[in-house]
């Protein structure tokens, strides 16, 4: 065959394995997605979202402190990372040949591949035993770390994609360095930038084991961020590795709930960064 | 330039944080491992004992499956997660996108405890499957040999390279969404097939790619939950996808709520210690490799990119 | 793609956006800043108003002390008991970094462990339980084995189950020829110790190369995270052998095997089974036993108690009345609860000296 007919050849072999990539992708999707659903549907109800947890052998019971508490520990995650982690993103892509972008660049990778229960015991090295108290600003501190570095390189890599044209505009009519990153690149960038953060509390959402030494978990319902704190992950843990059916059961629906919380805050970003680009035009 | 200096005084204080803060753990792991890291010094990285009994331990075994289990999910990983990225961005029409990226979302929703659940009822039995039904040439290799259990190297690989997925082409679908049309313009204009113009645009953003697949990377590396259920938790050295094996991640998250001997304690951490150098040093390489590949791409790539029309 | 040069204009819109995400993290974030009514900041003392007293330790004991905390609870809604089930030797850890304030353990402390901490503790057994022997084989329900048999098998030296040695001690049963699949815990824990210290007893040999410990280095075998994770293994795995927690064998409906005790008798774990093998018991004044390999009809060879861990003076008295008041209440009314749920109550004479222990403790 002549060198067209190749080309052409190789095109629709790289189109079909791309389709071809998705698929695999979803059939493990399907199935996780179906035994989940399958095992935590039987115990959704409405004392599952508004009750507390009942002990071994009394049927019902819910996971109302465990919701609150999960949600309190994102939102001092995210306090913490996002404006860390966007503004070092900024740096490393505004100053991206210096010294000390290398070095921020360099330490985000590194915290990215750092396991979670080691920032866990950092996080009980510093917040917990000097205080001899553990907390929920502890379990927030050690989520926070883990979504700096996700929310540092998505930034970094989108703002270095935003066209060079832009900056040079911005500048060229008299901005400032800061106003040309605040006003002008950075919204440019904004979609994959939320994406990030998504991504980042998505990431953070299913995690366990830094949460077992900083914010241990709690049977009473409190808002204290001073105090131990329930989350989702560790009672879905404990109730998973248990003996009884009615915990187990239990587990499971918080696992469906957490995934649907997750997604939930995807689409919200997704619909957010719509109503952005569409007022762009 | 006015406020420039402010401005950067101000964001690099910030951004000099996340360098803070990495140096901290780094020391806060070294303080906490101190007693392991005087009594076995380096041997420590070599030695395959681990006995809390008897007061020895060596790291080679966690560090052999960490690294086994996270390449080979990240051979597994690559070329979907991409293949998902294009397929998203360049090919799929637009009624299809916005459904595909909300399943490549709900991947990375499901938290890592789920995925090890999932892992012992379905996966670990599938593998086993797999591993009776393997033709018996195939066994003689030292890849594939081993009792059937299901639990080993290739279930952990496999859960990982699942979890992997989503955040590689996640991030590399932004990248490409971002590459300009210009870009696939010209290419198109020269008579590039659908490939052809795809593979320029991905050689475009080749760092951010890059970027995407060490992320990718550094979330196997560190995954605990779903990888202890299916791996077996065996420290030994073997070559065999299908035997059970040991990470220090795992290793780490069974035994540190029990550990209460202040050696053995200590031990633990260093492996954290360890996993925590080997990050550094796997970030040290693929950042000269990034360099080495994107030497031009972003300074070139704005003043090529400026568009004569738009 | 279209950059305006009248993104100034939009910017406003976009802080709106912006600053409304953040009010909201922030809201979320600083709601928690102000302490409800009935928790408690601290480990201060209270002023009035409902107590919280935080402890942490074995797994083992998790669904009684659940039990537990949530009816005490409900008998006096001014004291709060938040349990989290990390594991024995978390408990022992935390309790002695002080971040908690009692712990739970089912192995006692050792004088190296007693000695680290800032003060006295003492131990205060609570419930009984027993760890079995687990097995998955086709066709095959009623199993025995002698220690000796058991320490063989975890030492990889039995590797089929028709091995003679198997047979010898189940005549009469007809055995596959599969290979025994090992399972054991990969995590540190309390039932770890219990049967490894069951094993050490009965076999020297086990003693020496492996040794009893909440971890050790398994001769043979894959390692399953927390009862479950055995559980799991074994059930889905033919020809596999474990051990758990009576109670997963029994919810999971997994076969388990009768062990022979120290008088020759092959004896299957039950609650009744576990008491006769704690009465043979002689219980030293600081709580700290073994009862494993017991003698005595019927008594249950691989049995252990579960201890609560208290600090003798603790600083905060009012947490130490509450859980004085506590202990007392579980070892009297609690013990009615334990059956239930798959555990052996403590024998009235422990009960007794443990009382009178209590009195010990310094309260207001």
């Amino acid at each position: 065959m002549n060198r067209a007919t190749w080309r052409r050849l190789i095109s629709y072999l790289f189109v079909a394995a791309c389709g071809l990539s998705v698929l695999i992708a979803l059939v493990p999707l399907v199935m996780i997605l179906f035994f989940v659903i399958s095992q935590g549907v039987q115990a959704l109800n409405v004392e599952f979202f508004t009750a507390m947890p009942k002990p071994v052998g009394e049927p019902g019971g819910g996971m109302l402190n465990a919701f609150v508490g999960t949600l309190m520990l994102i939102g001092l995650a995210a306090a913490l990372a996002i404006p860390v982690g966007v503004i070092s993103g900024i740096y490393m892509s505004e100053y991206a040949g210096t010294r000390l972008a290398t070095m921020v660049r360099f330490a985000a990778d590194t915290l990215n591949g750092v396991p979670s229960i080691v920032i866990g015991i950092f996080a009980y090295g510093i917040a917990v035993l000097p205080f001899r108290q553990f907390s929920a600003l502890a379990g927030g501190l050690a989520l926070g770390v883990m979504m700096i570095p996700i929310i540092a390189r998505t930034t970094e890599e989108l703002l270095l994609l935003v066209p060079g044209s832009l900056r040079e505009g911005a500048l060229a009519l008299g901005a400032t360095r800061a106003r040309a990153v605040f006003s002008v690149i950075l919204p440019a960038a904004i979609p994959g930038i939320i994406t990030g953060i998504v991504l980042a509390l998505a990431r953070i959402a299913g995690e366990t084991a830094p949460l077992l030494f900083t914010s241990f978990n709690n049977q009473f319902f409190s808002t204290d961020v001073r105090q131990p704190m329930a989350s989702m992950t560790v009672q879905i843990f404990n109730y998973a590795t248990s003996a009884y059916d009615d915990w187990i059961r239990q587990a499971w629906a918080g696992a469906l709930v957490l995934v649907t919380f997750v997604l939930i805050c995807s689409l919200l970003a997704r619909v957010v960064t719509a109503r952005l680009q569409r007022l762009r035009g | 330039m006015r406020g420039e200096y402010g401005f950067r005084l101000a964001i690099g204080a910030v951004a000099v944080l996340v360098v803070v803060l990495v140096a901290a753990i780094g020391v806060e792991l070294a303080r906490q491992s101190w007693l392991s890291i005087e009594k076995f010094g380096l041997s420590f990285w070599t030695t395959s004992i681990w006995d809390p009994v008897a007061g020895e331990f060596g790291a080679f075994p966690f560090i052999w499956g960490t690294l086994y289990s996270s390449i080979a999910a990240l051979l597994i990983a690559t070329p979907i997660a991409l293949g998902i990225a294009v397929f998203i961005s360049e090919l799929s029409p637009a009624w299809l996108k916005g459904p595909l990226i909300f399943l490549t979302e709900l991947l990375a929703a499901i938290p890592s405890i789920v995925y090890g659940l999932w892992g012992i009822f379905v996966l670990v039995p599938a593998v086993r499957q797999l591993e009776l039904n393997t033709p018996q040439a195939l066994r003689e290799l030292p890849l594939f040999s081993g009792a059937p259990l299901g639990l080993g190297m290739l279930s952990a690989a496999l859960i990982l390279a699942v979890m992997v997925i989503p955040f590689t082409s996640a991030i590399a679908r932004e990248v490409l969404k971002t590459v300009p049309v210009a870009q696939r313009e010209a290419a198109y204009a020269l008579g590039a097939t659908r490939f052809e113009a795809i593979r320029a645009a991905m050689f475009f953003a080749r760092t951010g790619i890059l970027g995407a697949v060490m992320l990718g990377f550094g979330r196997a590396l560190g995954e605990t939950m779903a990888v202890t259920m299916v791996i077996g938790n065996t420290p030994q050295v073997s070559a065999s996808l299908f035997a059970p094996q040991h990470t220090m991640a795992a290793v780490i998250a069974n035994e540190f709520t029990e550990a209460s001997d202040r050696l053995y304690l200590n031990a633990l951490i260093e492996i954290g210690l360890v996993l925590f150098i080997i990050t550094l040093l796997v970030n040290a390489g693929s950042r000269l490799l990034i360099w080495a590949m994107g030497r031009t791409p972003a300074r070139t790539a704005r003043r090529v990119a400026t568009p004569v029309t738009t | 793609m279209k950059f305006p040069a009248d993104s100034v204009i939009c910017m406003t819109n976009r802080l709106v956006a912006g600053a409304g995400l953040v009010a909201l993290v922030a809201a979320t974030a600083c709601g928690g800043g102000a302490p409800q009514q009935s928790a408690q900041s601290g480990e201060s003392p209270s002023a009035g108003g409902t107590v919280q007293i935080n402890g942490a330790g074995a797994t083992f004991p998790n669904p009684i002390y659940s039990k537990w905390f949530a009816e005490y609870t409900k008998q006096h809604p001014d004291v709060q008991i938040n349990y989290q089930p990390i594991g024995s030797g978390g408990g022992i850890r935390q309790l002695t970094a002080q971040t908690v304030f009692f712990g739970a353990s089912d192995t006692p402390m050792t004088d190296d462990q007693l000695k680290e901490a800032p003060g006295p503790i003492l131990h205060f057994p609570t419930v009984l339980g027993a760890v079995v022997p687990i097995y998955n084989l086709e066709g095959v329900s009623e199993l025995k084995f002698t220690g000796q048999l058991l320490a063989d098998i975890y030492l990889g030296k039995v590797k089929k189950w028709n091995d003679p040695a198997i047979a010898k001690v189940n005549p009469g049963v007809t055995l596959p020829a599969t290979d025994i699949a090992v399972a054991h815990r990969s995590d540190g824990s309390g039932t770890t110790f219990i049967f490894l210290d069951y094993l050490s007893k009965v076999s020297p040999e086990f003693q020496t190369r492996v040794g009893a410990n909440a971890s050790v280095n398994w001769p043979v075998g894959v390692g399953g995270k927390g009862n479950d994770g055995v559980a799991g293994l074994v059930s889905q795995t033919p020809g596999a052998i474990g051990y758990v927690e009576l109670i997963y064998a029994l919810q999971n409906k997994i076969d388990f095997g009768a062990v022979q005790n120290a008088t020759g008798e092959f004896v299957k774990a039950s609650p009744d089974a576990v008491t006769k093998a704690a009465a043979g018991a002689a219980m030293p004044a600081d709580f700290r036993v073994s009862i494993t390999n017991a003698a005595g009809a019927g008594a249950y060879p691989i049995s252990s108690f579960t201890w609560l861990l208290l600090y003798q003076a603790p600083s905060d008295t009012v947490r130490a009345k509450g859980m004085v008041d506590f202990v007392k209440w579980a070892l009297t009314d609690g013990q009615k609860y334990a059956t239930d749920l798959g555990y052996a109550p403590v024998p009235a004479t422990v009960v007794q000296q443990e009382l009178a222990t209590l009195g010990t403790i310094k309260v207001p």
